[in-house]
This record gives C-alpha cells, structure tokens and sequence, in this order.
C-alpha cells in the first residue's frame, strides 16, 4: 500500500514539474526586446551583418536573423510570424491583398542594391554574353556551349527554388518566360555555387554579394561572366561596384525589408541606422550596394526617414 | 473503490489512449490530406493531374500540375536504391548471421545500425561534396546531381533497415533444416542459398519493403542531391525531382487555400496511398514470417 501511495506521490511531483515547465515556457520572455527577421538567403549574410553591427553598439537588443528564401519571409509576415520579412523581389498583387485581408499592412523598405551574377566553372571561355543570350540559354532554346562561340559541350543549367526571390526576379526580368525544365533547381545560393565549381559546363544566377567581396575578388573556381544589355551595348562586369551603382550593368535589382506598418521603437531605430550612411558602410563592404538616390526618395517618402 | 483499483483503471486508460491515439493521428492526417488534397481538382482535371508531366504551379506563363514526373523520379530513385541496397543488405544479414565469426558479428552489427543515425541532411550533403564530383568522373559527366546519387544515398539509408530485420528473419531459420542439409553432405554456400534464405524469404520480403518505405519517403537526401530538375527523367544521369523533395520546396511559400497549396496536399496523398501500399505489403509478408516461426 505505501509503496503504490509514494508512486502516486511521484506521479504528482512529475505532472507539477511538468506544469511548471510548460508555464516557464510560456510566459516571461519579454525581459530581452528581440526582433525576429526572416527570408531571403541572398540577403541573410548581409542583414546578419548589419544586425551584428548594430547589436555590437546596442546591447540591449536582441536581432536574430534567418534564411529560407524571399517567399519563405514574406508568407511569414503575411502570417504575423516574423517581424521583418527579408526580400529580393517586391511582393506581387495578390500577397499584398492577402496580408491585408490578415491585418497585415507590408511596408517595403529598400535598404540595399544587389547586382545579380552570371557565373560560370573557372575554365569556360566565354567572356560575355548579352541579355538576350542569357534568356535563351534559361528557357533552354540555347542547349550547347558550341552555339554561343564556347566548346562542344552540354550546358547544365543551375537556378534557385521557386521560394527564391532571385528565381523570381530572374525568370520575370532576365529570362521573360518559364525557366527550362532540365535547369536543376537548388536548395539555396551556396549550392549553386558549390556545383559550378565542380561543373565545367554549369551556368547560373547569383547575387554577387554572395561570390565576391567588396574588393572585387571573386569565390576560387568560379568565372563572372560580362553582361551586355543588347547586341549594341558594351559588355561590363558586375565587379565594379560603379557599372551596378550606375545602372551600365543590366540586372541589378534593389532589396527590400517589409514590416507590418510603420515600425517603431528598436525596429525604427535599427531600419533608419541601416539607411544611415554607417548602415550603408556596412552595405558596400559586405559586396552589395548603397541605395541608390531613386529608392531612398522612395523610403523618404514612406515617412522612413527624414 | 480502492486506490489500488483506481490506479489500475487509471493507468488502463492511459496507455488504451496511448494506444488509439497513433491510429487516431494516422485517422487524422489522411482525412486532413484528403479534404485538402481533394479541392485540387475543382481547377485541375484528373488526367491532367496524373498524365501529365509539366508541374510548374508559379509558372511565368500558364500553370500546370502534371505530378507523372515527380511520380516516376520518386520511383526510379528508390528502385534505384532498391537494386543497390537489397543485394547488399541480404548480403551483409546473411553474413552476419551465418559467416562471421562472433567477434565480427558483435562489431559489425551496431556499426551497420550507426547508419540509421546519421542526419539525412548530412548524406544529403555527403551527395553534394563527394558523391556528385565522383559520378560525374566516373561516368565523365559534367555534373554529378541526378537520379543515380540520390540511389545510392538512399541504399546507404535503408541499409540498416534491410540488414537488421532480414538478419533476424535468417537467424531464426531452425538449426534443422540446416543440419539435415548438411547431413546430406550439401556445402555452407548451398546451404546458405538453397535451404536458410528461401526459409527466411518472407522476413526478408518484409525487409526489403520496409527499406523501400525508408526510401520513397527520404526527403531531405534526394532534396539535395538530385538536382530538383522538373524534367521527365529519360536516364539515371539525368536530374530528377522526387515528390518528398517538391513538397519541401514549394510548401514553404506556397499562398494558403490557392490550386497551388493544394495541389501540393494532393501530392502527398498520392505519395501516401503509395508507401501505405509499401507498407501493408511489409506488413503482409511479416505476418506470414511470424506465422513461420512458431
């Protein structure tokens, strides 16, 4: 009889413990003021940069930064699950209106520029290509590395994941149609990347904060190809930062943060920190680009900043 | 009513509700697939669905869901599997349990069961790295990410399962059987072949289909290592997108209650009638080898 009693006993001391678990879990988690970002992996490393920064002369805030692509962080904000949705394409139509129909009201903040990347293996000698070609390669009507002045070999074509704000801008841009059913979708930039270094017939898309740093130097075994914007343009190279910032290169695009209606307290203060001039420092030396005058007009007048 | 009665009740219907609440969650997920799997079809016709091999739902131009692809990348990578790890599962059981000298048997055995534990997103990464620049020059391709590395990642994952259930379909062969057939001045080889493994076939039956259930469900691995291209796949080189892998990609953004999102529940149905299948017939063949050993 005692022993079935003190089993019980030990029955009840486990269900308590157990409430008590569960209670501390859910309660007492605003003692540190934590904000949640999330989305594109081609702006995570940078925005990760940005918030180190910022965290290093702030302490008392808290910035955690995850990837899974632009899609991924704007479903999530739709959804009230992040407070910041990272993006490298602007949101369509139909999600604006479906986060209104949520109480969610997006704000697109354009807080840095991107140059988007022709990459090929280190040993492919094709120098430049136009817009036009890239497309045709993309849509897969240009099959052969022979056809465009380059060896006799299969080109294998390497493109993000549908979640991908780059696939997005990429496929509605640069290609204007559906991507080629043979391109191989990967889970990520770094894949892409990781490929075309063993791949000496791959061709892909990336953005270029990803492979070079604010120097110019490019990720080992990989080859930037020069992009022409038509037949009669000069082909320039993505390398340097003055033919992006100017606009000479053809596929640079601006990146984007959106919240849920005007932010305020540690979220304003480290939005507006990131268009300070200090913010956009760290910008150019993560291998991106300042905003460029058109899009800070644009923040100006969302009531960003002054 | 004493305490001693009530605790018996009590723990009664704890673990009876342990016990119903599994199928009560099987009951659950397939009802809430179905519903919204179902809806697929209010904009998507079902030869469509099925005979089709176009999937590109965010299309630039025209949406289509045609799964025939997905379906046959699915099945060519686990039977590609299959062919690789069913050989030498059997192979690796009837070794451990006949052959090996003890020592052996007690180092290999939980070895073969580490397997199992590895993360699959560190075989996926395995494939990525390693196994890729090695088929493509083995077989001088340009790039490794096809069907044939998402094989044999996943013969190396359903190994364990294979070897360790068939090795114990072998181990319980009577020791008769095998005594009379050498009594009979037959060899261990023949032995092995002709006598112990057709009298453990159904537990191997069982085996093999428990490894093909491990395969077709993998995810993360053939995510990785396939290359995700939305091509019919003519060949073993070419790069296939499994049914597992398309769910993971496009769930993530997919706008909720859109063709799209449910489509993609339509496609997990169909990928879970198929392992069900799998795994009844496991099922099936285990009863019949249990059946066998009393």
């Amino acid at each position: 009889m005692t022993l079935i009693r003190s089993n019980l006993k030990g029955l009840v001391i486990v269900l308590l413990a157990i409430v008590i678990f569960v209670g501390c879990g859910s309660g007492d988690r605003d003692g540190r003021k934590s904000i949640q970002i999330n989305g594109s992996d081609t702006e995570v490393n940078l925005v990760q940069s940005l918030a180190e920064h910022y965290m290093d002369k702030h302490p008392g805030v808290r910035i955690s930064v995850t990837g899974g692509g632009s899609g991924t962080g704007i479903a999530a904000i739709i959804n009230g699950q992040t407070d910041i949705a990272n993006s490298s394409r602007s949101m369509r139509e139909s999600e604006i209106e479906q986060a209104r129909r949520r109480g969610v009201d997006p704000l697109p903040i354009v807080f840095a520029m991107d140059g988007i990347a022709i990459v090929t293996h280190e040993s492919n000698p094709i120098e430049s290509l136009t817009i036009g070609e890239v497309s045709k390669i993309f849509r897969g009507e240009i099959t052969n590395w022979s056809e465009i002045g380059g060896p006799d070999m299969a080109i294998t074509l390497y493109g993000r994941q549908s979640n991908s704000g780059t696939y997005v801008y990429f496929r509605d841009h640069v290609v204007r149609a559906d991507y080629s059913a043979r391109m191989r979708n990967m889970n990520g930039t770094a894949q892409i990347v990781e490929a075309i270094r063993s791949d000496r017939a791959g061709i892909g898309y990336v953005g270029i904060g990803y492979i070079a740093d604010s120097g110019g130097t490019v990720i080992s075994r990989i080859h930037v190809v020069n992009i022409a914007a038509d037949d009669e343009s000069p082909a320039v190279s993505p390398l340097d930062p003055e033919n992006v910032m100017s606009g000479d290169y053809p596929i640079s695009r601006p990146l984007y943060q959106y919240t849920n209606g005007m932010p305020d307290g540690d979220m304003l203060a480290f939005l507006q920190w990131e268009l300070s001039e200090e913010g956009q420092r760290v910008v150019a030396r993560t291998g991106y680009y300042p905003v460029s005058e058109h899009y800070m007009q644009k923040n100006r007048e969302l009531g960003l900043i002054e | 009513m004493s305490i001693r009665s009530a605790t018996d009740t009590f723990f009664r219907y704890l673990f009876l509700t342990a016990g119903v609440s599994a199928i009560g969650i099987l009951f659950c997920i397939f009802v809430m697939l179905a519903i919204n799997g179902l809806q697929t079809f209010a904009d998507v016709s079902l030869t469509q669905f099925f005979l089709s091999t176009s999937w590109n739902p965010s299309a630039f131009a025209e949406p289509s869901y045609g799964i025939l692809a997905l379906v046959a990348s699915t099945l060519m990578v686990t039977i590609g599997a299959m062919i690789i790890a069913v050989p030498l599962g059997i192979g690796t059981a009837a070794y451990i349990s006949e052959i090996a000298p003890s020592y052996i048997r007690e180092t290999l055995k939980p070895v073969v069961e580490i397997l199992a534990g590895i993360p699959s997103v560190v075989v996926g990464f395995f494939g990525i790295v390693f196994l890729g620049p090695i088929i493509a020059d083995v077989f001088n391709l340009t790039s490794g990410l096809n069907a044939l590395n998402g094989s044999i990642l996943l013969a190396v994952m359903a190994l364990p399962t294979i070897v360790s259930v068939s090795e114990d379909a072998i181990r319980s062969v009577p020791k008769e059987f095998k005594e009379a057939s050498y009594a009979l001045g037959v060899n261990r080889w023949l032995t092995l072949v002709k006598i112990t493994l057709p009298a453990a076939s159904s537990g191997i039956v069982a085996a093999v289909m428990l490894g093909v259930g491990r395969a077709i469900g993998e995810t993360m691995t053939v995510l990785m290592a396939t290359g995700n291209a939305l091509q019919m796949p003519g060949s073993f080189f070419d790069s296939v997108r499994t049914m597992t892998a398309n769910i993971a990609i496009e769930l993530g953004e997919v706008p909720f209650g859109t063709t799209h999102y449910f489509g993609l529940f339509a496609v997990g149905l169909v990928l879970f009638l198929m392992s069900l299948a799998v795994n009844l017939t496991a099922e099936h063949f285990t009863k019949k080898y249990r059946r066998y050993r009393t």
